[in-house]
């Protein structure tokens, strides 16, 4: 009964999203105010019947209703409570209701948060969010039910794949999957603008915010899901340009290229056409990334969608949307023609500069991700583009963007002297060298071309993100004392300013990283000693461990410092009882300024064990960089211009 | 070794681990990170340092075998790309095949900044056309000057 | 019309993407196609003491078909491979690739059918690898002087046959007289 109604919710949810695709609209441009109206109540309503769906199945799960075929594959009674609520978007079926649950719950949100905007541009935007959920309803309901009966019911269900039994993947795939949609907001945003013609300041405001959450919750996502590969895979590696990874990265880019052109279309009513054309594109590669991942077109290990009518499903419907929006966005776009006047050298060159890097950056990932389907359509031997490419390509490409980004902060609208520019920022410059050239030296007594610019580069957007917030500070009048100074800074500035850093923090981690890890993988005797950069890992024996739903050998592994214990690692090599697949658990001890990370390999003879050691330096801070730009992100949404407006102005007739 | 498939939607593929060969320490350095620019073709997602399916295993040994014999990174690169393609090197060579690909970034780079020179000129042109008089500019130059704080 | 660049490049990409679709994005192309067969020196699954080399396998168009016990599909298109090899007198040699119990492999073919003219024993899979053998069952088209013309990655059956190497084998008969 329980998967009925599922389904049934799913039905209505359909439904509900076809009236608020088409209802708002026309009422938006008959100037019909209750049925623009319609908008928010569908909207709403659509939102709780997926709810209610994905509580169906949540439930089907925890009750191991394994008469429900995406149960049955995917889950199994020994497996614990939490990995069987999570096991929800384990697999395809799921992951799309997950994906048009957090469709409905951005459009809800628009609903709640949105009742002061322009009725018009409220009601064109959900509007256009319906037409969105239309499309992935159809496929789930057509090609992919979740909900699907399996007569007669198994005795046991197949259990979630192994690799997905961690804790990081509970939370990966939702907070991806709310950066990822949470694009389609400013999508209709664009769309609607497009439709109506207008963009004015409301939009640009009313937009930007829901912009910078989108791109918080992809960081947030991506940085999960290199945390949980790094945890969880036994290889030390944190990110591996696999064509899935590269989905996800190509919005990263677009977004982070968005929400920089989005302030320049709010500050200087300037880039029109070119932010509307980002917010199309920025959704576009949300889109495209869930075709390569289920429609596989590209090799990646993924077991998704063998299935070719659901590939074609996708394109057609990519088609239909991206098309459709960029053929729109050619007819109406020399509408958004920009008057404000600025020098070549001026803020907003160079955030077109900044831009123009993103960009690049992005079809570059694109064409690197594509250029094996492109040779192959074309007959020709197809290539394999993977690291040493995109690490040769991409490097040259962030170097500028890095020299940038402290240039931007601090230069002025509309023209900029360059030489006073570099004038002020000389000191900084000159520190963020010497970082570069001492501090690898000093910690780790050597150092490289390579190593120093990307320490020098790291120093450069940490020492100016700081700067430009004292600079702000010491402009106020003698009277303001110093601490109201800080607090008068706009929470944007901050905001802007936190992600930078930690987008220093980030480079110092990837950095130290590359240049310093070390790795030794070596088959051992118990009481034998594998050494890496100064410390001893000691092999003190394996032995047997259950687990609720697998069978391990666990080894024990004590790292010692010149003699002195340091910690006792415990890494496994588990069977799991229903796949039978091995799996390698790695054991960490996470530290400040270097990781140790020990993996048990295969028993290499009788009483040899294979043992992977690896010495990480600064790899934490990869992602503790990513948790400063997502927080960065956050303090800039919640800029007090956003907020004030919801208050103050009143609902538009 | 297990290899991620997907961080996105948590597709993957659990597999036997790469078995560990010993190889002298003089060639350590210079293994790993051949077998990190060499692609898989069984498991293809994975380099023939992590996969552990039977024929890494035999190519691992082909490459052990190789540096003993004192061949070259491109000899061995060669080696492998004559048997599998060029499909086994994750570092796609120059050709004109890859010109694309290799040169490609960088074109796009140049037309971008040649695309903003032309950007900032013809905004200048029409917006020096515009309707303003010199005092409302004015006006409207301090508000900038004051939101840029 | 700078503003249609967008969508016109969306388009291509599309297009290039629904070709895609129906390709298998793990096959890969054979270098070795054009090039004349690898040189080994290996004894056979029934004669143990006997060496072939690739000089055995020149003279007139024929098949190298890469199989193994422990090899799922190649179980799966043996059938197909004996009506073959009944049907035509295009001589089909085996490489018994990696095999793990030489015992069970002569067993199979004496009670399933022996297809082939002789198997190669390639234990280490070294010329497996000469032969850039990466997904068993692969079956190599070559002609009479050796040069391989075709590979096929994957279970041979009728169809295959009909579509992919009988073509060829016509145009080489052609260009032969």
């Amino acid at each position: 009964m329980i998967p009925e109604i599922g389904h049934f919710a799913l039905v209505m949810a359909l439904c509900l999203a076809i009236a608020q695709a088409s209802i708002p609209l026309i009422g938006a441009s008959t100037n019909n105010a209750n049925w623009m109206a319609v908008g928010r109540s569908t909207a709403i309503g659509q939102f709780l019947f997926l709810l209610l769906a994905f509580v169906c199945l949540a439930y089907s799960f925890v009750v191991n209703d394994f008469s429900v075929l995406y149960v049955a594959n995917n889950s199994n009674t020994a497996l614990p409570i939490y990995y069987r609520i999570s096991a929800v978007w384990g697999a395809h079926e799921g992951s799309l209701l997950l994906w048009v649950l957090a469709l409905a719950g951005w459009g809800f949100a628009v609903a709640i948060f949105s009742r002061s905007l322009p009725q018009d541009l409220l009601a064109r935007v959900l509007s256009v969010m319906g037409m969105i959920s239309i499309g992935f309803l159809l496929f789930t309901l057509a090609t992919s039910n979740p909900f699907d009966r399996l007569f007669p019911a198994a005795l046991q269900g197949r259990d979630l794949n192994p690799l997905l039994q961690d804790p990081g993947l509970v939370i990966h795939p939702p907070m991806l999957y709310m950066g990822y949609v949470g694009f389609s907001v400013a999508f209709a945003f664009a769309i609607a603008a497009l439709i109506s013609g207008e963009m004015d300041s409301a939009w640009v405001r009313w937009s930007r915010p829901w912009a910078n959450l989108a791109w918080v919750f992809l960081t947030i996502g991506i940085a999960l899901g290199s945390w949980w590969a790094y945890q969880e895979l036994g290889w030390g590696g944190w990110w591996f340009w696999d064509p899935v990874e590269n989905a996800s990265f190509m919005p990263w880019l677009a977004g982070t290229a968005l929400i920089h052109s989005l302030a320049v279309t709010e500050k200087r009513s300037t880039f029109k056409s070119w932010t509307i054309l980002l917010s199309i594109i920025v959704f576009s590669l949300s889109l495209l990334g869930t075709f390569l991942v289920r429609s596989g077109v590209l090799v990646s290990v993924h077991s998704f969608a063998s299935d070719p009518a659901r590939g074609v499903y996708i394109l057609g419907f990519l088609a239909l949307v991206v098309g459709g929006s960029l053929t729109l966005y050619a007819w109406r776009a020399m509408r958004f023609s920009s008057t404000s006047q600025y020098e070549i050298v001026s803020k907003e060159t160079m955030l077109l500069v900044n831009n123009v890097l993103l960009i690049v950056a992005m079809l570059t990932i694109l064409i690197g991700t594509l250029y094996p389907l492109f040779e192959d359509a074309l007959g020709m031997p197809k290539s394999s583009v993977g690291a040493p490419y995109f690490d040769a390509v991409f490097v040259p490409l962030m170097l500028p963007l890095i020299f940038m980004m402290a240039l931007g902060p601090v230069a002025k609208w509309r023209r900029e002297n360059l030489g006073e520019l570099l004038n002020r920022l000389k000191v900084l410059a000159v520190i963020a060298i010497v970082v570069g050239a001492v501090l690898p030296l000093a910690i780790y007594g050597n150092n490289t071309v390579m190593t120093g610019i990307g320490i020098a580069a790291a120093a450069w957007v940490i020492l100016s993100s700081i700067y430009a917030v004292v600079r702000l500070v010491n402009k106020r009048d003698a009277k303001t004392p110093l601490l109201k100074a800080y607090a008068k800074v706009p929470k944007a500035m901050y905001g802007m300013l936190l992600a930078h850093f930690g987008m220093g923090i980030f480079i110092i981690g990837v950095v130290f990283t590359s240049s310093f890890s070390d790795q030794v993988e070596q088959a051992v005797k118990v009481g034998e000693k594998v050494s890496v950069a100064g410390y001893d890992f000691i092999l003190e024996g394996v032995g047997p461990v259950k687990g609720p739903n697998y069978d391990a050998m666990r080894g024990s592994v004590r790292v010692e410092k010149s003699e002195q214990l340091l910690t006792t690692l415990l890494p496994e090599k588990r069977i799991y009882n229903v796949q039978r697949n091995a799996m390698t658990e790695a054991s960490i001890y996470t530290g400040v300024f270097a990781d140790l990370y020990v993996a048990l390999g295969e028993p290499v003879t009788q009483d040899k064990w294979g043992l992977r050691v690896y010495y990480r330096p600064f790899i934490q801070w990869i992602w503790m960089g990513c948790l400063l730009m997502s927080l960065g992100g956050i303090v800039g949404a919640l800029d007090r211009r956003y907020r004030a407006q919801r208050k103050t102005k009143p609902v538009s007739a | 070794m297990i290899r991620v498939v997907s961080l996105l939607l948590g597709l993957w593929i659990g597999v036997a681990q790469a078995q560990i060969v010993s190889v002298e320490p003089e060639y350590q350095g210079r293994y790993n990170e051949l077998l990190h620019e060499l692609r898989c073709l069984v498991c293809q997602n994975q380099t023939l340092a992590d996969s552990g399916s039977g024929l890494a295993d035999d190519l691992r040994l082909e490459v052990k075998r190789m540096l003993e014999e004192g061949l070259s990174d491109e000899q061995i690169f060669a080696f492998m790309s004559d048997r599998y393609g060029d499909f086994v090197l994750y570092n796609p060579p120059v050709k004109p095949r890859t010109w694309l690909l290799w040169f490609g970034p960088f074109v796009l780079l140049i037309g971008g900044l040649i695309g903003i020179r032309q950007v900032v000129r013809a905004n200048n042109k029409t917006a020096k056309s515009s309707t303003l008089t010199e005092s409302e500019k004015k006006q409207v130059n301090a508000v900038i000057q004051d939101r840029d704080d | 019309m700078k503003s249609l660049i967008p969508a016109l490049l969306f388009f291509v990409i599309s297009g290039f993407l629904f070709v895609g679709l129906y390709k298998d994005p793990t096959l890969v192309s054979s270098p070795l196609v054009g090039k004349s067969i690898p040189s080994f020196s290996a004894s056979t699954l029934f004669y143990p003491d006997k060496k072939v080399t690739q000089a055995d396998l020149i003279g007139e168009i024929a098949l190298v078909n890469v199989w193994a016990t422990w090899c799922p599909a190649c179980k799966h298109e043996h059938p197909d491979l004996v009506a073959l090899s009944e049907k035509t007198d295009i001589p089909i040699y085996g490489l018994n690739y990696k095999e793990t119990d030489k015992a069970e492999a002569r067993a199979w073919l004496r009670d399933e059918g022996n297809p082939y003219a002789f198997s190669i024993s390639d234990d280490d899979g070294r010329i497996g690898i000469d032969f850039g053998v990466y997904g068993a069952p692969e079956t190599f088209l070559i002609d009479a002087q050796g040069v391989i013309q075709h590979k096929r990655v994957g279970v041979m059956n009728n169809k295959i046959w009909q579509r992919d190497f009988l073509p060829i084998i016509q145009r080489l008969r052609r260009e032969a007289l």
